[in-house]
């Protein structure tokens, strides 16, 4: 049944493909988790009425995070194409999606690890301080902690949006699933690659949202 | 112990400067309970907040065993935010740790070894009485469970001074009097000196042994409690004082008996201490020919002594009225003739 209505699927094709979504996706998702929660703190702490309030640099890192957050995703890959050159070495492939896929996407989740940030309540911070703790233990044990599930809900997000940025780098020749829907499915007019393959993107798509939530619930003792 | 000398706080805000704490001078000593009482915005949250350097006094000086704490910084002030511990109005604990790791908090800070931490903290769930809530989390305790989670982890570097910011406003009045009770207990145990603001009389005359008055920034009067209810020299501090002894209900009644027995006279009566238990109503109405109805009483005890009101109408001819207010006053009990406006 499956094997007629999907004749011009090629079944390792669309694992290996598969694959290189998952690559791709998994790779940029821990380069984002890192700048995006680094950026994230430093938009909160250098804003207004916080432990390294600095207008000046707030202003930079807010306008870089917007300048990069505004540019829809095809013209960042283009714009990037120089610096991707020199980064890894090539135009095509996998590798050379992700310059853009990471920072495409880390200044969107700056934001979301910032608002979560925002959340917590001032008077915990306060509460730290009047202890006597360091601005590091105030981050790592205070900041992080309390806002988790926003920075765990913020990823999921995230990886979401960055499954749909996998496919668009795809079509330009990164591989992957969108790569594989628009070459063998679009180009060769075989709709049935083409709905095969979002119904791929769409499996993993499920699977990352409950993950996602699943974490998010466990550890949210609000 | 601690001398406040001068402390002034100015806020710059968009309508100019705003004098939140104006030349404020005062001493505590070692193992009291000090409140200080004012109304919202009287300046009371952000003097205490200067105790422990979470505000920096704009002048002045504030001296805590000996080291000023309003010119160190950094290092040295974390240093000396471990000996002062500070429990707050909405009890400010980590949702993300149990009760037994919101205690262990300061610890870690501390760098106090684990071994120690473990048994430093169930000593802590002990004395505030949390025992079998240790792996709980906040949002599963009741207020009053919480505050008692916030005065053992203010506890946990043995502090030597605890300071109450509104400790007790967000809860009702029987978990208020069972914090009270608490910190009066730990007061006793350990010798911590205590430093409360607040704005409920109550909690003054609970536990308190001195009481200081702020309005608008000033401190308007300071004394032991007893004798702020005895002689309140300030008409805010009679408002407070107010609050526990003249119950809203009374003044109702004394206008409406006001109205309907325009003869004799309706007298607020003060006891202090013994006076307040012994019976001088009764002498007075066997000693002179006027009738008594009581209006009103009540006996409040505080630190240093019971302080009682009496609220009754006196009716007779004028002279034996008089008369009788007399031998009131020779008997070392306060005498204020209710007045028809």
């Amino acid at each position: 049944m499956i094997e007629t209505l999907f004749s011009n699927v090629d079944w390792d094709k669309a694992w290996e493909k598969t694959v290189e979504t998952l690559y791709m996706t998994g790779f940029s998702l821990v380069w984002i988790f890192i700048i995006g929660i680094i950026l994230g703190l430093l938009l909160f702490l250098t804003s207004e009425g916080n432990l390294w309030q600095n207008k000046f640099i707030n202003w930079i890192i807010s306008a870089v995070v917007n300048i990069f957050r505004s540019i829809p995703f095809v013209i960042l890959i283009v714009l990037l194409i120089p610096f991707t050159r020199v980064l890894v070495g090539t135009m095509i492939g996998m590798k050379a999606a992700l310059p853009a896929l990471i920072i495409g996407s880390a200044p969107f989740y700056a934001r979301m690890v910032e608002i979560g940030l925002r959340e917590i309540d001032k008077g915990v911070i306060e509460a730290a301080k009047a202890m006597g703790a360091k601005t590091s233990t105030i981050i790592l044990k205070v900041l992080l902690p309390e806002s988790m599930p926003a920075i765990i809900s913020g990823i999921t997000v995230t990886a979401i949006a960055l499954v749909g940025y996998t496919a668009i780098a795809g079509v330009i020749g990164a591989g992957g699933l969108g790569d594989y829907a628009y070459l063998d499915g679009f180009s060769r007019n075989q709709n049935d690659v083409t709905l095969f393959a979002t119904i791929l993107i769409l499996i993993i798509v499920f699977i990352i949202q409950f993950i996602g939530d699943t974490i998010t619930k466990k550890i949210d003792k609000r | 112990m601690i001398s406040v000398q001068n402390i002034t706080k100015v806020f710059t805000t968009k309508s100019g400067p705003l004098t939140a704490v104006d030349h404020v001078n005062f001493t505590i000593d070692e193992g009291e309970i000090f409140g200080i009482i004012g109304y919202s915005g009287a300046g009371k949250s952000t003097l205490i907040r200067m105790f422990n350097g979470l505000e920096t006094p704009t002048e002045g000086s504030l001296t805590i065993a000996g080291k000023d704490i309003t010119n160190i910084r950094g290092k040295e002030l974390r240093l000396a935010r471990r000996e002062i511990g500070m429990i707050f109005q909405h009890f400010n604990l980590l949702w993300s740790r149990t009760v037994r790791k919101n205690i262990s908090f300061p610890l870690e800070i501390a760098g106090v070894p684990k071994d120690l931490r473990e048994k430093r903290v169930e000593d802590l769930i002990k004395l505030v009485g949390l025992e079998g809530r240790e792996d709980d989390y906040p949002s599963q305790l009741s207020g009053g469970q919480k505050q008692r989670v916030g005065i053992a982890r203010a506890l946990a570097n043995n502090p030597k001074v605890l300071l109450c910011d509104e400790a007790t406003s967000a809860l009702d009045p029987q978990t208020t009097d069972a914090i009270l009770d608490l910190l009066v207990d730990i007061n006793r145990k350990l010798g911590l000196t205590i430093i409360l603001i607040t704005h409920e009389m109550h909690v003054i005359r609970k536990i308190c042994h001195r009481v200081a008055v702020m309005d608008s920034g000033k401190l308007v009067e300071i004394a032991p409690v007893l004798d702020i209810f005895r002689q309140p020299k300030e008409e805010i501090t009679r408002r407070f004082i107010g609050q526990v002894t003249e119950p809203e209900e009374t003044k109702e009644t004394i206008e409406h008996l006001l109205e309907k027995y325009p003869d004799g006279k309706i007298a607020k009566l003060s006891f202090i201490g013994d006076v307040a238990e012994q019976a001088i109503i009764s002498r007075l109405i066997r000693e002179w020919p006027v009738t008594v109805n009581i209006l009103q009483g009540k006996v409040s005890q505080t630190r240093n002594g019971a302080y009682g009101t009496l609220f009754i109408h006196i009716v007779g001819n004028s002279s034996d009225i008089e008369a009788a207010i007399d031998f009131l006053n020779q008997n070392q009990v306060g005498v204020e003739v209710v007045q028809n406006d």
